[in-house]
């Protein structure tokens, strides 16, 4: 029995970091997730030229506590017809997979779960590709058509994308020369520029074959609400939907984090290395001081006390976040977080920037067909990506040939990217001549 | 050939798939079949290789009631019928009561009649395009859309208190006159819109994606329009020159100037096209109307009591959807003998399984949206 105990303290004495930081994880994300949802609601309001939630607390700013209190407490309805096991695993295994991956993720250089994995950028891909098994298994357990057509459609969709960003990380990875998170920003800290603008054809290809990966529009097939009702969520409702929904959001982030670290230089600010744009450290707090006093504008216009004092209380979380962040420039005492508090909001800021991006996207293009997707996979970006990384690997050979670092890299991965872009564009030409045209002998089953 | 369509049960289904088949029960409820339609699609993977429209979810005895209700008691009715289109399935039902009394509205109400049609027209065009965008993936237009739907939508209310379900007009011309800002109303939105149509284009038209979900998509040859007895937008996509406003002008028609929008090859693009434009030329019928509105009479001396003699006739008006006729038999009493309607949304549809067969699922509700069907007219 005290063996036990003692082994207990022993392990939690070890590993009682990542074990609070998984809690964490597990209990902080929805809520982060809910409100990207509450963003997404709010810039597809403004892009449809309505107002979105506005019912629940100013602004509906405690609209993602309302929905995920309703989804928790609405009956769940398991087919009759469902392979149960299979149909509970599912969204676990899809949530599991999402959440597993963010802890090894670094927000900023103090931020991380799974600290110095060598295999990092590796491990967040693997492990975040596994989240198709909860979505195929899912659309096989409900035993209806439309979840089945959909968790086929997802599993196509996701094999072929998943080729094509793996290509265009190894772009960045040629540069980094590192597996490793850390050592990745680390290396583009030492040259100075970010790998997406040594290969912007590289980041163009992840960042299409992510949203791809992610199953947001315009490849939002698995789930196409207007074709498939709702993919391999359909008999899904309740808790069990909302886990799927959280995958899906957190599964964003992953992305969204995995460009940001390899392509946007991730907790680094513009151009780290320059000396003389270090006043660009202050557009943080300015940024945050900006949207509290715009907060402190709209609190008079807030028809409710209780809205008022929820206003205040955000703009005062605002002053409390610029102040953080001012604050490692001005007290000499907490100098060395400077580089820990910046970052995190650097990287944050830049993965916001992409999910913007993202759905952006999604409210202004229409939905690819199936067979579009596939040939735009296979027929476009594969091979797109493939020939990138061949010549983005001459550019660095004769990049280290003339010992060229930095931005000066750029004399040989620009003409690079240039070659690849008009090989890019050879190949829509001829996709578009050779776009076949429907069978026109459709077979007729009733003959 | 169609499915069979007698038996439901799972075992005779079975019998009759292959073993790489599917059969995809599509609707009545489904975010994208535009009402209660449903759709058996036989599926080889996504492929399409059958289809059967199944309808009635809808059907309230539209014709039966008419048998029922004396000719006036039964012009709201048809208003619910293609209730994205009310006014306009108001007018050809006072129109074919008038041509069964011989009776012919003045000129005023006539001009006015045609302003209300041709916005109800716009109007019923917007709420296809939004959701026909809808259900190709293209979230944004649909608001778009219902922002300038809801302009004409209180214009209706100004002129007559309802927005839907208008009851705009009167057997033998108009229950009530133009309000007094009517020309106004009508103007500031027709200068308003010019330019939202370029929006919406801006958006579709060019758009690559846009461009593979439509072009080559459900095609409809001219002769299989025909021969199905496709009307409307669908019918003109194809490359008939064929719209009842000009071939056999009613209202005011026959005094303004208008072109028929055609297309070449007609599939989903064409419509696309054809609407697009359509829409374009009503707003300059619009702005011609308004332009002189003939002053008088606003309704034709008619009875209290409509006693029509005893008689057939069958009018037909181009509705936004297409040919909407009125057969109208009456036995000289105060109630119609009988009413048959020839909606323009259940024709069409009869291509659907023409246009389908061979495509994916996707395109399979691209091909309802561009069909432009309300099922409320389907099913009457």
């Amino acid at each position: 029995m005290q063996a036990v105990t003692q082994a207990t303290l022993e392990f939690v004495k070890q590993y009682w970091a990542p074990l609070v930081c998984g809690l964490v994880i597990v209990g902080v994300l929805p809520l982060i997730v809910g409100y990207v949802v509450l963003v997404e609601r709010k810039i597809m309001a403004d892009m449809q030229a309505r107002l979105g939630p506005m019912r629940v607390g100013p602004h509906g700013l405690l609209q993602p506590i309302a929905d995920a209190v309703k989804l928790l407490i609405k009956e769940d309805i398991i087919p009759e017809d469902a392979d149960k096991l299979v149909f509970w695993l599912a969204p676990v295994l899809s949530v599991a997979a999402a959440l597993l991956a963010i802890a090894g993720l670094a927000i900023g250089p103090a931020f991380q779960i799974a600290k110095d994995v060598n295999i990092g950028i590796l491990f967040v891909v693997g492990v975040s590709a596994m989240g198709i098994f909860g979505i195929v298994l899912g659309g096989w357990a409900s035993n209806s058509h439309y979840s089945l057509i959909g968790a086929l459609r997802s599993s196509a969709q996701l094999v072929s994308y998943e080729t094509a960003a793996g290509m265009a990380l190894v772009c960045g990875l040629l540069f980094a020369g590192s597996l490793n998170i850390t050592s990745i920003v680390q290396a583009q800290y030492d040259q100075g520029v970010w790998f997406g603008l040594l290969a912007p054809v590289a980041f163009f290809t992840y960042l299409v074959a992510s949203i791809a990966e992610t199953n947001r529009a315009p490849f939002d097939l698995p789930e196409a609400e207007s074709e498939l009702v709702a993919g391999y969520m359909t008999e899904f409702s309740g808790f069990r939907w909302s886990l799927y929904f959280l995958a899906e959001y957190t599964n964003m982030i992953v992305v969204a984090s995995v460009a940001t670290t390899l392509f946007l230089g991730g907790w680094l600010r513009p151009f780290p290395r320059t000396t003389w744009l270090s006043f660009i450290d202050f557009f943080p707090p300015l940024l945050m001081v900006g949207i509290g006093v715009y907060c402190l504008m709209r609190t008079p216009k807030q028809p409710v006390r209780v809205q008022q004092t929820f206003m205040l209380a955000v703009a005062g979380l605002c002053f409390a976040v610029a102040l953080v962040l001012v604050a490692p420039m001005l007290v000499p005492a907490v100098k060395p977080l400077h580089d820990g508090i910046l970052g995190a909001f650097w990287f944050i800021f830049k993965v916001s920037l992409y999910i913007y991006f993202f759905m952006w996207l999604r409210f202004t293009l229409p939905r690819y067909r199936f067979d579009q997707l596939m040939r735009l996979g296979w027929h476009f970006l594969i091979p797109l990506s493939i020939i990138n990384v061949l010549l983005i690997g001459i550019a660095m050979i004769v990049g280290t040939y003339f010992h060229l670092q930095g931005w000066s890299l750029l004399l040989t991965t620009s003409p690079a990217s240039i070659i690849a872009l008009i090989i890019a564009l050879f190949i829509l030409a001829t996709e578009q001549k050779s776009e076949p045209q429907k069978s026109s002998a459709a077979p007729d089953s009733y003959a | 050939m169609a499915m069979d369509t007698t038996t439901d049960s799972r075992d005779k289904q079975q019998t009759l798939l292959g073993a790489d088949e599917l059969v995809l029960n599509m609707g009545p409820q489904h975010p994208s079949t535009h009402g209660v339609l449903r759709v058996k699609l036989k599926l080889d993977g996504e492929r399409v290789i059958g289809s059967e429209c199944m309808i009635g979810y809808l059907h309230r005895g539209v014709e039966k009631i008419a048998e029922h209700r004396t000719y006036q008691q039964f012009a709201p009715y048809v208003d619910r019928m293609d209730y994205v289109a009310a006014v306009s399935n108001g007018l050809g039902y006072c129109e074919a009561i008038e041509k069964l009394l011989m009776v012919e509205a003045p000129p005023r109400a006539k001009v006015i009649r045609t302003i209300l049609t041709e916005l109800q027209r716009i109007a019923s065009h917007l709420l296809w395009l939004g959701t026909h965008a809808l259900d190709i993936g293209a979230l944004t237009p649909l608001f778009y859309c219902f922002r300038e739907r809801e302009e004409i939508l209180k214009i209706f209310e100004k002129y007559c208190g309802a927005r839907l379900t208008t009851h705009a007009f009167r057997i033998g011309g108009l229950q009530y006159d133009a309000y007094d800002t009517l020309e106004k109303d009508v103007e500031r939105f027709c200068k308003a819109f010019e330019p939202r149509i370029k929006d919406y284009e801006d958006l579709l038209t060019q758009n690559r994606i846009w461009l593979g979900r439509t072009k080559g998509v459900g095609i409809l040859t001219a002769a299989d329009a025909i021969a199905l007895g496709a009307t409307g937008p669908v019918l003109r996509a194809s490359g008939v020159k064929w719209d009842i406003r000009k071939a056999m002008p009613y209202a005011a028609y026959d005094q303004y100037k208008f072109e028929i929008p055609v297309g070449s090859t007609g599939d989903t693009y064409d419509r696309y096209m054809v609407r697009m434009e359509e829409m374009r030329q009503s707003r300059l019928i619009c702005l011609q109307a308004i332009e002189n509105i003939p002053t008088g009479p606003i309704l034709a001396k008619v009875g209290k009591v409509l006693k029509p003699p005893p008689g057939e006739v069958y009018h037909a008006i181009e509705a936004p959807k297409g040919e909407l006729g009125y057969y109208v038999i009456s036995d000289g009493t105060v109630q119609p003998y009988r009413v048959r309607i020839r909606p323009p949304s259940f024709v069409n549809l009869q291509a659907f399984d023409k246009m389908a067969r061979g495509h994916l699922v996707a395109d399979v509700v691209a091909i309802i949206g561009t069909l432009d069907i309300v099922l409320g007219e389907v099913d009457r």
